[in-house]
């Protein structure tokens, strides 16, 4: 491995580098049109998840009691388990990102490792959540059964839910058609990121960042950790609603 | 009548021997291309082939309404032809239009870059708009989809049996191109702008650009997600918007106009600056209020996000909320007219010449004036009740629209024509052809404010015998629309080959696009030019002229 | 073309490299934050649960976005634009809720 500092310098003050895009200037112009670039498409995500989370709002406010007996048919231990599988797969991309920055071939590659890895459990335990879901009924549309808010039966050992009004608990699909439409659009997206980490794994090894050509690891490390913050909020919002009650 | 234009002698001069034409040659170096140029004339084809499909289908629409009865058509056809000749025409022809053709082809340029700042993503863009219009038709082809162009649930979800998520899909990627459009060219103006070329040194053009491009990149993925929630809800059954599962149908038209009334400042804005453009050119002054220009265009995107709900007064929104977006939407008619004032202040003194491009602008402020004006009808609440839903909103929106973007696209598409082809087109003819649509558009549309206003509904194959006369006049309008819009393909076609050599600058402008070669070459500038003189400053122009010709001597 | 980066001076990023040290200290934050929105839900506080479950959650996306994403050291064009996006987020959540909100006022 090289001795990153040199490596940084060497990197910082070549004057146009074999990856500079011939309509661009300078290597700087380049490098903040991409990011910015990058930003802009975020904003793009914010609006697109932005008009589920306002679907959220207001039929949470509709319809809270069925909200409170949906979410509580989400395991929370699940639930936190994968908030905190995002969390820390945020961090190793972000030390990819380091990696890059600092011309750390071999760190790089495990970063990306770890981040893929990461996100395999993420997409692991949804994926035993959703069958979870599945086999209860509760998956809007194809498979939806609002008896068990009607006449909810207590696990052994612990007190059972309060009992819905019909109505109500016919509204608990107004609760998972949301956790589906929100969690396998954000599932959607890691898929999508999973499937450029292995891209940019591929190229890793083969050394093609090692010139300092890493544009495409910064955003998208950005892309990685937008996706985290849309957990951030989902995990809240459908898992924790109320649970003291 | 006294002319600007000015070509060079057509004895010895020739088209530039290399230019962005013919700088590779084969199918395969304009499909894979990444100059923006390129990619603007496979826009402006692409386009140009959906607005006469869409031009089709209005056609078979007015010959309908020819008669009270509906005999040309069952009155579900009727439906589905309406809804397509919306869809094609909203998503596919006025979105695009002037932003992906005459803006692709210019924002690097009048700004002094050498391409937009992602060449792949802009050819990306083209694609994903080629795909979306190929599954449009192919829903048109197998069935057609009779939602009207909105989409509605829970019609679109629940009660129709046709192709509504071809369609949806459809419009959902053809968004996408517009979100990699309007992506690319802020990042171009922030990021690619010439030395000395400073925000307010930029063509009003590029500012009413930029500021559609916001809305762009903020609106469309709203519909995009209402979009996919209404293919799901189609497909598998959630319960998003679902009355029978406590869902909000509103809640689907609070999404859809999130986008769609911004949609209406996406169309309009870049035809905006299409005007300003001409109009300065042509009246050989500067921008009246420069600034004052710029700034509107900014306010109509960011006002454009706060006035969606007018769509929806009467479909059971609160009364209070009505009352609020009453308000906020007659805030947007200010930076409008804001524009419309200014643009007659330029006028006002100024050395005005009466060319094609000119033409076309004069008929843009007139009927977007008109269509503005009745706009406030609309959008105060109380009116609203009566005149929605009736021809006088389909009459209002045309002239915006058709009156006024279409006006502006082809004033933009004459007024750089030769930029694009280094020829001329012929300026009689095109004359005639601006007239002719103007008279055809006001014979068309204007009956239908009156119909409207005596209720006709819209969105039928029949009406009361009553209405016909008025209907006919339409009818007939749009006849003579048709020519007026069969003119242009034909004689710009015909000028390809045949047009006058039209020399760098025809129109003594002063914009950066009229200082380089036309057809220009593939990296735009020879030199990244270093931009010292303001927009539109025609003394700056006199003095480039003088010194070249002591430089010559 | 150094009178181009004059012109650009003041929307320069600065090619700032976060320190793993930084990114850790973050990573361990955010975890401590989730612990502690998982334990503020099972604490009863009435309507303030979802207040102080969102307060979490927008304290832990401003982290991610400032240190994760290099805000902090980023220009004001990249600030202002993540402003852009929370300020049109906030219009559309705000202004469709104008309608919901007040559905029901003076109906009863």
């Amino acid at each position: 491995m090289d001795s990153p500092t040199a490596a940084l310098h060497e990197g910082t003050h070549a004057e146009h580098p074999s990856y500079q895009r011939h309509h661009f200037v300078t290597m700087a112009q380049q490098k903040e049109s991409a990011s910015f670039g990058m930003w802009l498409f975020l904003l793009t995500e914010i609006m697109f998840f932005g008009g589920m989370f306002t679907a959220y709002l207001i039929y949470r406010n509709w319809y809270y009691a069925a909200f409170v007996a949906g979410s509580h048919t989400l395991s929370i231990v699940l639930g936190t388990t994968n908030t905190a599988v995002l969390i820390t797969s945020s961090f190793t991309m972000a030390m990819g990102v380091w990696c890059a920055e600092t011309r750390r071939r071999g760190g790089l590659i495990v970063s990306i490792l770890l981040t893929l890895a990461l996100g395999l459990v993420f997409l692991g335990i949804k994926s035993v959540e959703y069958h979870e879901k599945w086999v209860q009924h509760h998956v809007p549309g194809l498979r939806f059964d609002a008896m068990t808010f009607v006449h909810p039966h207590a696990e052994p050992g612990q007190a059972a839910e309060p009992p819905l009004s019909l109505d109500m608990a016919e509204h608990t699909e107004v609760y998972f058609s949301l956790y589906f439409a929100m969690t396998g659009m954000h599932a959607l997206h890691m898929i999508i990121g999973m499937g450029l980490l292995i891209f940019m794994l591929i190229k890793a090894i083969r050394g093609a960042y090692d010139n300092g050509n890493i544009a495409f690891i910064e955003n998208f490390g950005l892309y990685w950790h937008f996706v985290d913050i849309v957990w951030i909020f989902l995990f809240p919002l459908l898992y924790l609603i109320s649970r003291h009650q | 009548m006294s002319t600007i234009l000015s070509l060079p002698d057509q004895t010895t001069a020739r088209i530039p021997k290399r230019n962005y034409l013919n700088n590779e040659n084969g199918l395969l170096s304009w499909l894979l291309t990444g100059d923006h140029k390129r990619i603007a004339i496979l826009y402006l084809i692409s386009i140009t082939f959906f607005f006469f499909i869409g031009g089709a289908l209005a056609g078979l629409i007015r010959l309908e309404l020819l008669t009270p009865q509906s005999d040309l058509m069952a009155a579900d056809t009727y439906n589905k032809v309406f809804s397509m000749h919306g869809i094609i025409m909203v998503f596919l022809f006025l979105v695009p239009s002037v932003p992906a053709t005459i803006g692709n082809f210019l924002i690097p340029i009048m700004v002094g870059a050498r391409d937009l700042a992602f060449p792949k993503i802009n050819l990306l863009s083209w694609y994903l708009y080629v795909i979306g219009g190929c599954l449009t038709l192919w829903a048109m082809i197998t069935g057609g989809v009779d939602t009207g162009w909105t989409f509605t649930t829970p019609l679109s979800t629940h009660y129709l049996n046709t192709n509504v998520v071809t369609a949806g899909m459809a419009i959902f990627i053809a968004g996408f191109a517009s979100i990699f459009t309007g992506l690319n060219f802020i990042v171009t103006i922030h990021r690619m702008r010439a030395p000395g070329m400073t925000w307010f040194k930029l063509p009003l053009f590029v500012w009413s650009h930029y500021a559609a491009s916001i809305l762009m990149v903020l609106g469309t993925p709203v519909l995009a997600i209402a979009l996919v929630l209404v293919v799901l809800e189609r497909t598998i059954g959630i319960g998003v918007f679902d009355p029978t599962k406590g869902g909000d149908p509103l809640l689907f038209q609070h999404l859809f106009w999130f986008y769609s009334h911004p949609a209406v400042y996406i169309m309009i804005l870049p035809g905006m600056g299409v005007i300003s453009e001409v109009i300065s050119t042509f009246s050989r002054k500067r921008v009246f209020g420069y600034s004052a220009v710029a700034f509107s265009s900014v306010a109509i995107a960011v006002f454009g996000f706060f006035v969606w709900e007018h769509h929806m007064f009467i479909m059971g929104v609160s009364n209070y909320s009505t009352l609020i977006f009453s308000l906020l939407t007659m805030l947007v008619a200010v930076p409008s007219s804001i524009k419309i004032f200014n643009w007659a202040f330029t006028l006002y003194k100024g050395s005005i010449t009466f060319e094609t491009p000119m033409l076309y602008a004069f008929g843009f402020m007139g009927l977007f004036t008109i269509g503005g004006l009745t706009g406030v009808f609309l959008g105060a609440s109380g009116t609203d009740i009566h005149l929605t839903e009736t021809y006088f909103i389909v009459a209002h929106f045309h002239f915006v629209m058709v009156g006024g973007m279409l006006m502006a696209f082809l004033s933009g598409i004459h007024f750089w024509w030769p930029k694009m082809t280094g020829r001329m087109y012929p300026e009689k003819l095109s004359q005639l052809a601006a007239v002719v649509t103007f008279i055809g558009f006001n014979f068309t549309f204007f009956p239908q404010f009156l119909l409207g206003m005596l209720g006709m509904p819209r969105r039928y194959a029949a009406y009361p015998p009553e209405f016909q006369v008025l209907n006919v006049f339409s009818s007939a309008g749009a006849s003579i629309l048709g020519v007026g819009y069969l003119l242009p393909i034909l004689y710009l076609l015909w000028s390809l080959k045949y047009g006058k050599i039209a020399g760098n600058n025809p129109w003594q402008a002063t914009g950066l696009e009229w200082q380089i070669q036309s057809p220009p070459l593939t990296e735009n500038f020879v030199e990244i030019p270093i931009v010292t003189q303001d927009a539109y400053d025609y003394e700056w122009l006199e003095r480039q002229k003088e010194r070249e010709v002591t430089q010559v001597g | 073309m150094s009178d181009h980066q004059n012109h650009h001076e003041e929307q320069h990023e600065e090619n700032h490299i976060v320190s793993p040290k930084i990114y850790a200290v973050i990573a361990v934050a955010l975890l401590l934050c989730t612990a502690l929105t998982v334990a503020a839900s099972y604490v009863e506080m009435g309507p303030w649960n979802a207040v102080v479950a969102l307060a979490i959650a927008v304290f832990k996306a401003t982290l991610v976005v400032l240190f994760f994403m290099h805000i902090k050291y980023s220009s004001k064009l990249m600030k202002l634009t993540v402003g852009a996006g929370l300020f049109t987020f906030l219009a559309l959540v705000g202004m469709s809720m104008s309608d919901y909100i007040s559905r029901a006022w003076g109906s009863f």
